[in-house]
């Protein structure tokens, strides 16, 4: 026998269930007047410096449905590179949204400023990117991925690198479709799945 | 302390991705699988809110929808806990969000169909900060059992759903609270996506009678771990960072 480790194991996870719009933003379900508003309605206020922008898409199952029931949030550093709490941040830029897939069509929106490129461990830079957390009915633990954009220089970006084929690379990076406006479609399985990160 | 890279999450303590007896996660799971890297400041840093945020009903489930002060109808009960890390230290100052369904086991929900009544008096959700040793507590009702579709006569155990933020958004988590001495927790095929049973243990929150209040409410215990940092002494850093 041996001393034995004093760590602890992290809770393990569940489904967020087909409800979880009551806890996060229950304005969404139908739950009006415990909150005054729901939390992290948007990443952004007025007056936040940046090219201000629109991702919109829709997240799919194997079967090629869109969800209707997913819940996203979003995190991102301003346009500088800077996070909220670090110096000389944004302080316009809260960096944090929560939003839904519609409940009739299955499409999100995420409205705020594009991030900067970030400092990644060990030196070098990140490509410009905004961190994505999606909880739903059926999905056991948390999917965390990225939106990358196709009209930012992405060759030096050290996640990006690491995957090796080059469609798969693609499933990260948002299609820009029109000023300011990009599409950013989810496929949890099947043909073109997105790539799910683990870090 | 909180300048390392973030533990890696142990998949194995984790719920497996796809289960055929949970249906929906059949086509709902990736087949690929995750890419694995160190962890980033994208994923080290992480939303904060603050004390501002919070209403003084927002972690009293049995009030904060109520129109007139009446009660929600229930078992009134007292859940709190610590929310930790890995490494065994408190979070202080974390945004702990809960929802469940009422006594009677329905949600206050647009696409909850269930037999059973809404409470007029019951919204089904509440959020509360850890004080500065990672404590929390809500003041709720029981929440019912309910039949959901899977197999075909499938029931959910008695469960709170909880989310929790932590300092990084890499530590992020959302998990269920289930209640000692619920039979329907060995049937659940959503808690058996646990398959870990000292994992799936931990999800079972103990009768806490120490902190049950005579004449008023039951206590049940929930401590919540969130990933760890990796401790920075001796940390190799590349030159020049
Ligand atoms: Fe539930």
């Amino acid at each position: 026998m041996v001393q034995p480790l004093d760590e602890l194991f992290e809770t393990p996870s569940q489904t967020a269930g087909p409800y979880v719009h009551i806890g996060c933003i229950p304005s969404f379900a139908g739950v009006q007047g415990i909150y005054p508003q729901d939390l992290g309605t948007s990443p952004i206020s007025e007056g936040a410096k940046g090219t201000h922008i629109t991702v919109t898409g829709s997240i799919y199952d194997g079967t090629g449905w869109a969800l209707r029931d997913a819940m996203f949030e979003s995190w991102q550093s301003d346009a500088q590179g800077r996070f909220p709490g670090q110096d000389g941040a944004d302080p316009k830029v809260n960096g944090f949204c929560r939003f839904a897939a519609d409940g009739d069509s299955g499409e999100f929106t995420l409205r705020t400023v594009k991030p900067g490129l970030v400092p990644a461990r060990g030196g070098g830079m990140q490509a410009p990117h905004i961190s994505l957390w999606i909880v739903a009915r059926g999905i056991n633990v948390g999917l965390q991925t990225r939106i990358y954009f196709d009209d930012e220089d992405n060759a030096a970006d050290p996640l990006l690198a690491r995957i090796e084929q080059r469609p798969r690379r693609d499933t990260l990076i948002a299609k820009r479709d029109g000023e300011g406006q990009y599409r950013f479609d989810i496929r949890l399985q099947g043909d073109g799945e997105t790539v799910f990160l683990d870090l | 302390m909180d300048d390392g890279p973030l533990m890696p999450r142990r998949r194995d303590k984790h719920p497996v991705p796809y289960d055929p007896d949970y249906k929906t996660s059949v086509s709902r799971s990736p087949r690929w699988p995750l890419l694995s890297m160190e962890s980033t400041p994208s994923e080290e840093t992480g939303p904060r809110f603050g004390h501002s945020l919070l209403g003084p009903l927002d972690n009293n489930l049995v009030l904060n929808y109520s129109a007139d002060g009446s009660p929600a109808i229930g078992e009134r009960i007292l859940m709190h806990g610590r929310v930790l890390d890995e490494m065994g230290r408190p979070v202080p100052d974390t945004l702990i969000e809960i929802w469940q369904a009422n006594a009677g086991g329905r949600y206050r929900h647009v696409k909850d169909g269930y037999l059973a009544p809404l409470d007029p008096n019951f919204g089904g959700c509440g959020r509360t900060l850890t004080d500065a040793q990672g404590r929390y507590q809500f003041l709720t009702i029981r929440p019912g059992a309910y039949p959901w579709p899977n197999r075909a006569n499938d029931w959910r155990p008695m469960h709170i759903h909880v989310s929790v933020f932590g300092h990084a958004f890499g530590q992020r988590l959302i998990t269920q609270m289930y209640f000692e001495g619920d039979p329907l927790i060995d049937r659940c095929p959503i808690a058996a996506t646990v398959k870990d049973r000292g994992q799936l243990d931990r999800l079972v929150a103990p009768l806490d009678m120490s902190h049950a209040r005579p004449l008023d409410f039951l206590a049940y215990k929930f401590d919540i771990v969130l990933r760890g940092r990796r401790q920075t002494m001796f940390e190799n850093k590349p030159e020049g960072m």
